[in-house]
C-alpha cells in the first residue's frame, strides 16, 4: 500500500503555509492544482463563449433567408467558435485535467516547471482578449475560416495583426505547457512507477505533450508567413511572386492534422481511466494500448493531406494520403476493441463519469466512421468542404472530447474538493446532452451527402427540415450545460456529501491514496509504488 | 391556437423529412448522395454505400457486444469482474482484420481515383474561373465567355430581412442568370482557377469537386449521360458572399449544344445575360418587385430588366439621383472592398478616396468597372444605371471631385 507523509514541509524558507489569500493567490500561484483550476475554469468560460456563437450560427440556420446577421459576420461567428473551442476550450481543459492529475498519477509534488506553468496559462486570457476584441473593430473579428487561408485571410480588416498574434500567443502557452508535462513524466515518477506501469492518461499526455512541441511550431510558421506576405512583400502564398496558396495549406495542416489528435488523445486517456474503474477490471491490454497511441501519434505526421484532397494534388500524393488516413483507423480500432474488452465480463455500475466515458466510446467511434468515410479521396470529393465534414468532426470533438473533458471532471472532482455532486443531476446532464448532441449533429451527416456546402449563412430550401431539428439540437445541448456548471460550483463551494479518498470503489492510482480534498501539497516525499496503485497491470483481488 | 400552430408545423415537418423530392429543387436528395448522372458518379456513389455498409456491420457488431456487456455485465445483476487484461492473440487478430478490410476498400478506390484523373482526349474544355462572388465561363477555342452570377429573385429574397419568403423563390440560391451549357455525351475538360481567393467549383450530380486557386489551374473532366439541369455550389469558403454564388450546368444533346453555342457566338465576348445593349429605364431596379428594401441593396447579380419603356432614360438624370442611387450600389457592391469610407485596404483594395481612377475622366472609370482590373472582377452584371450611380457617387463623396456618369456613357462604353 502506498503510504505519503503530506504533512511534511520540506522548505523550510515557505513564510506561510498553505495558499496565499484573495486574488493575488491566482495571479502568482505555481501550484499545479491551483494552475489546474485555473485552467479550467478558463476553459469553460471559453466553452460558454464558443457555445454561444454556435447558437449566433444555429440561429441564422434555423431557416432558409438571412434573418439575424450580415454574412460577413455570419463567418467570423464561425471562424471565432472554431478558434475560441479549439485553442480557448478543449486544449486548455485537457492541460488543467493533467495540471491537476499527472503529478498525483506519478507520486511527484508538482510539475517540473511551475513558474512557466503560471505564465503558460495567464498567457491565454490575454491572447483571447487580444482575439476577441477584433470583434470590436470596424472591419470585425477574422472571418475567413480558423483554418486562415490564404488569399482570403489576407483580406481581413485591421484585426489582422491581433489574429496572428493571439494565436502565436496561444501556441507558446501550450508548448511551454507540453514542455512541462514531458519533463516532469520523464523524470519525476515516483520510484517503482515505471513508463509502462503509469496510468494511460499520464501515456497519452505524455505522446500528446511531443505532439505539441513538434506541431506548435509550425503553426507559428506557417502564421507569420501571413502576417510577412501582408506587411513585408512576400510571396509565400502568391502565385506572382512565385508562391502558391496551397503552400499554406500543406505547411498548416502539417500542424492542423497532429492537433485533432492533440485534441483527442489526453481524451482517451481519460477513458481508459474511467472505465477500468467503473467495470472494476483492469484495462485490457495495456501495453497495446501505449503501442497504438503512439502509432496513432506517428501516423498523424503522414496524413495532413487528407484536408486537401481537392486542391489538385498529383495522383500518386492522393493515393498516399488515402492510404495513410486508411491505416490509421486500425491503432484507433484497436483501443476501441480494448475499452469494450475492458467492460466485457467486468462488474460494471454507471455513475455519471461512466454514462460520459461509455458514450465517448460510442459517439466517437461513429464520428470515426465517417472519418473512415472521408478518407476515401474519390468520395471525399462529394463530401469535402460540406456539412459532412462538420458533423464528422463534430462528433468526434464533443461527444468526443467534451464528453471525455466533462467524464473527467465528474471523476475528478471529489478528489479536488472534498465533496460529491450530485449524482441525480449528474445524470440528468449527462442524457440531455447526449440526446442533444445527436439532434444537433446527426442531420448534418445527411445535410452534407445532400448537397449544403459548409461556412453559409444561408441554404437552398431543400435543407430547412434538417437545419431545423440541427438547430433545437443547439441550444437544447447548450442550455444542458448549466446543469453541469452549477453540479460544480456546489461542489466547489464546499456543498455536497464528503467524498471519501478512495471516493470509488474501483478506482486505483495514487490519486486515491491522498486525503480528499487534496491537501495543496502532495507527495512532496515521493511515495512507495505497489503493484496495488499501478492501475494496469495489477491483481484485483487484491484490492477488495 | 398557438398549440396547434405549433402541433401543424411540427407535423409539416414530421411528414416533409419522409417526403421525396418534390420541393427538392437543388440535388434532389435529402438523406444520401445522389447518384448523378455519370458513369464516374454512378461508381463515387458505390464506393460511398460501400464504405457505409462495412461501418454499419462493424458498427452492429462493435456496439452490439457493447451494449450487450452494458446489460449483462453490471454489479446490480451480480457481475462479478473476471479477471483477464491482456491478449496477444486477440490484439493480433484484431488488428489484422480491419487492416485486411481496408484494403479491400481501398482498392476500388485507388482504381476511380485512376480514371478520374485521366483528363486526356477531351472533346470540349471549358474554362472556369471563380471570382468574388460569381463564376466565369469560357469556352476554350470558341470564343464564347461569359459570367454566371446568382440569378436576380433569388438574390433579392436572400437580403439580411428582405421581407421575402424564400419558399416562394424558384430554386432559391441555386440559380443563375446564365448557366453553363455543355453538351451529352461529350467528354468535357474543366480548367479551374480564380481570381482572387480560393473558391471551388463543385457540382454533386456530376460528382465533380476542385479548387479554383489563383495563379494556378486546375484539371478535371467529366462527362454526361443524360440531359438535364444540374446544380452546385461554391465548395470553398472565399468570403462574404461564399453562400450566394451557385453554378448551374444544362447539359443539352449533341445538336441542340452546337445550336446554342453558334447562337452565342454570335453576341461576341462578355455576354452577359440580357445584357442589352439598349439604354435602362431610369428606375430599372426599383422597378421589380414590391417595397424596395431599406437596406443596401446587396446586388450580386442585377440583371437589367428586359428592354422595355426606355423613354425617360434619354434625359439623364440629376447629380443628386445618381449619388442617392449609387450609394445603395456603393454599399452593396463595392463597400466589402473599399470600405464604407471609400479608404479601402490598401494594398489589397486600392482607396477610392483621392483615387485617380475616380476623379479622373469618366472613361477610365467606366472601364474599369465595366472590365475589371487585376484582382477587381468586372462588375458588367450591373445596370447601366447601377454604373453611373456608383460612379457618381465615387466621384463626389470623401471630397473627391470626379466626373458625373450617366447611364447612356455607360451603355456607350459597353458597345
Amino acid at each position: 500500500m502506498a503510504h505519503t507523509d503530506h504533512t511534511t514541509h520540506l522548505h523550510d524558507d515557505h513564510a506561510h503555509h498553505g495558499p496565499e489569500k484573495g486574488i493575488m493567490r491566482w495571479i502568482k500561484t505555481t501550484n499545479h492544482k491551483d494552475l489546474g483550476t485555473l485552467y479550467l475554469v478558463f476553459a469553460f468560460t471559453m466553452f460558454f463563449i464558443g457555445g454561444l456563437m454556435s447558437l449566433v450560427i444555429r440561429a441564422e440556420l434555423f431557416h432558409p433567408g438571412l434573418q439575424f446577421v450580415h454574412p460577413e459576420f455570419f463567418n467570423s461567428m464561425t471562424t471565432l467558435h472554431a478558434l475560441v473551442m479549439i485553442f480557448g476550450g478543449v486544449m486548455p481543459a485537457f492541460t488543467g485535467l493533467a495540471n491537476w492529475m499527472v503529478p498525483m498519477q506519478i507520486g511527484c509534488s508538482d510539475l517540473a516547471l511551475p513558474r512557466i506553468n503560471n505564465w503558460g496559462f495567464w498567457i491565454l486570457p490575454f491572447a483571447f482578449a487580444l482575439l476577441l476584441s477584433t470583434l470590436f473593430m470596424p472591419s470585425g473579428g477574422p472571418a475567413g475560416g480558423w483554418t486562415m487561408y490564404p488569399p482570403l485571410v489576407l483580406q481581413m480588416g485591421e484585426g489582422f495583426p491581433f489574429l496572428i498574434f493571439a494565436v502565436h500567443l496561444m501556441g507558446i502557452s501550450s508548448i511551454t505547457g507540453a514542455i512541462n508535462v514531458a519533463v516532469t513524466i520523464l523524470n519525476m515518477r515516483a520510484p517503482g512507477m515505471t513508463l509502462l506501469k503509469m496510468p494511460l492518461f499520464c501515456w497519452t499526455w505524455l505522446i500528446t505533450a511531443y505532439l505539441l512541441i513538434a506541431t506548435m511550431p509550425v503553426l507559428a510558421g506557417a502564421v507569420t508567413m501571413l502576417l510577412t506576405d501582408r506587411y513585408f512583400g512576400t510571396s509565400f502564398f502568391t502565385a506572382s511572386g512565385g508562391g502558391d496558396p496551397v503552400l499554406f495549406q500543406h505547411v498548416f495542416w502539417f500542424f492542423g492534422h497532429p492537433e485533432v489528435y492533440i485534441l483527442i488523445l489526453p481524451a482517451f486517456g481519460v477513458v481508459s481511466t474511467i472505465i477500468p474503474t467503473f467495470a472494476r477490471k483492469t484495462l485490457f491490454g495495456y501495453d497495446s494500448m501505449v503501442y497504438a497511441t503512439a502509432s496513432i501519434a506517428f501516423l498523424s505526421f503522414i496524413v495532413w493531406a487528407h484536408h486537401m484532397f481537392t486542391v489538385g494534388m498529383p495522383l500518386a500524393g492522393e493515393l498516399f494520403f488515402m492510404f495513410s488516413t486508411m491505416l490509421i483507423a486500425v491503432p484507433t480500432g484497436v483501443k476501441v476493441f480494448n475499452w469494450v474488452a475492458t467492460m466485457w465480463r467486468g462488474s460494471m455500475t454507471f455513475e455519471t463519469p461512466m454514462l460520459f466515458a461509455v458514450a465517448f466510446v460510442f459517439l466517437f467511434t461513429i464520428g470515426g466512421f465517417s472519418g473512415l468515410m472521408l478518407a476515401m479521396a474519390p468520395v471525399d470529393f462529394q463530401y469535402h468542404d460540406t456539412y459532412f465534414v462538420v458533423a464528422h468532426f463534430h462528433y468526434v470533438l464533443v461527444p468526443g472530447a467534451v464528453f471525455s473533458i466533462l467524464a473527467g471532471v465528474y471523476y475528478w472532482i471529489p478528489k479536488w474538493t472534498g465533496r460529491m455532486y450530485s449524482e441525480f443531476w449528474g445524470k440528468t446532464h449527462f442524457w440531455l446532452s447526449a440526446v442533444f448532441i445527436n439532434i444537433t449533429f446527426f442531420p448534418q451527416h445527411f445535410l452534407g451527402l445532400a448537397g449544403m456546402q459548409r461556412r453559409v449563412p444561408d441554404y437552398a430550401v431543400q435543407f430547412t427540415d434538417f437545419n431545423e431539428i440541427s438547430t433545437i439540437g443547439a441550444f437544447g445541448f447548450f442550455v444542458s450545460q448549466f446543469i453541469f456548471i452549477f453540479n460544480m460550483l456546489r461542489c466547489m463551494s464546499k456543498s455536497g456529501v464528503p467524498a471519501t479518498d478512495r471516493v470509488w470503489e474501483g478506482a486505483h492510482g495514487l490519486e486515491w491514496t491522498v486525503p480528499s480534498p487534496a491537501p495543496y501539497h502532495t507527495f512532496e516525499v515521493p511515495p512507495y509504488v505497489g503493484d496495488d496503485e499501478t492501475s494496469n497491470l495489477h491483481d484485483t483481488a487484491k484490492a477488495h | 391556437m398557438q398549440k396547434m400552430l405549433g402541433l401543424a408545423r411540427f407535423a409539416a415537418l414530421m411528414s416533409s423529412l419522409l417526403a421525396s423530392g418534390s420541393a427538392l429543387a437543388y440535388t434532389g436528395a435529402k438523406w444520401n448522395l445522389p447518384e448523378g448522372v455519370t458513369e464516374i458518379s454512378h461508381e463515387v456513389h458505390g464506393l460511398h454505400m460501400m464504405v457505409f455498409w462495412i461501418c454499419v456491420v462493424i458498427g452492429v457488431v462493435v456496439f452490439g457486444a457493447m451494449f450487450y456487456s452494458v446489460f449483462a455485465h453490471r454489479k446490480s445483476k451480480g457481475a462479478v469482474a473476471a479477471k483477464f487484461h491482456e491478449s496477444t492473440t486477440v490484439e493480433i487478430i484484431w488488428t489484422a482484420i480491419p487492416f485486411f478490410i481496408l484494403v479491400a476498400m481501398a482498392i476500388p478506390a485507388a482504381a476511380t481515383l485512376v480514371k478520374m484523373d485521366d483528363t486526356r482526349n477531351a472533346d470540349l474544355s471549358i474554362k472556369v474561373t471563380g471570382y468574388q462572388w460569381k463564376w466565369q465561363y469560357e469556352y476554350v477555342g470558341e470564343d464564347v465567355s461569359y459570367f454566371s452570377t446568382l440569378a436576380k429573385t433569388s438574390n433579392k429574397a436572400r437580403q439580411l430581412q428582405s421581407g421575402v419568403d424564400v419558399n416562394t423563390v424558384d430554386n432559391y440560391l441555386v440559380d443563375v442568370d446564365n448557366p453553363l451549357v455543355l453538351p451529352v455525351g461529350k467528354k468535357i475538360r474543366f480548367l479551374i482557377t480564380s481570381n482572387d481567393v480560393i473558391h471551388a467549383w463543385w457540382v454533386s450530380q456530376i460528382a465533380v469537386k476542385k479548387d479554383a486557386i489563383p495563379g494556378y489551374i486546375n484539371e478535371v473532366w467529366t462527362k454526361i449521360d443524360e440531359p438535364g439541369t444540374f446544380r452546385g455550389v461554391c465548395a470553398e469558403l472565399c468570403g462574404r458572399d461564399h453562400g450566394f454564388m451557385p453554378i448551374v450546368v444544362k447539359a443539352l444533346p449533341e445538336d441542340e449544344f452546337k445550336a446554342w453555342l453558334a447562337e452565342k457566338k454570335g453576341g461576341g465576348e462578355q455576354v452577359a445575360a440580357a445584357a442589352s445593349t439598349s439604354v435602362m429605364p431610369a428606375a430599372a431596379t426599383m422597378t421589380d418587385a414590391a417595397p424596395a428594401a431599406e437596406a443596401p441593396v446587396e446586388v450580386a447579380a442585377v440583371t437589367p430588366a428586359p428592354a422595355a419603356a426606355a423613354t425617360a432614360a434619354a434625359a439623364g438624370k440629376s447629380k443628386e439621383d445618381l449619388v442617392a442611387h449609387g450609394e445603395k450600389v456603393y454599399k452593396g457592391n463595392c463597400a466589402a472592398c473599399h470600405q464604407a469610407t471609400g479608404a479601402g485596404m490598401p494594398p489589397t483594395f486600392p482607396a477610392l478616396v483621392g483615387s485617380k481612377v475616380a476623379t479622373g475622366p469618366k472613361a477610365g472609370a467606366i472601364t474599369q468597372v465595366l472590365k475589371g482590373k487585376n484582382m477587381m472582377p468586372p462588375f458588367s452584371q450591373l445596370s447601366d444605371d447601377d454604373i453611373a450611380g456608383v460612379l457618381t457617387y465615387v466621384a463626389s463623396s470623401w471630397g473627391n471631385k470626379g466626373e458625373i456618369v450617366q447611364a447612356a456613357d455607360v451603355a456607350a462604353a459597353r458597345k
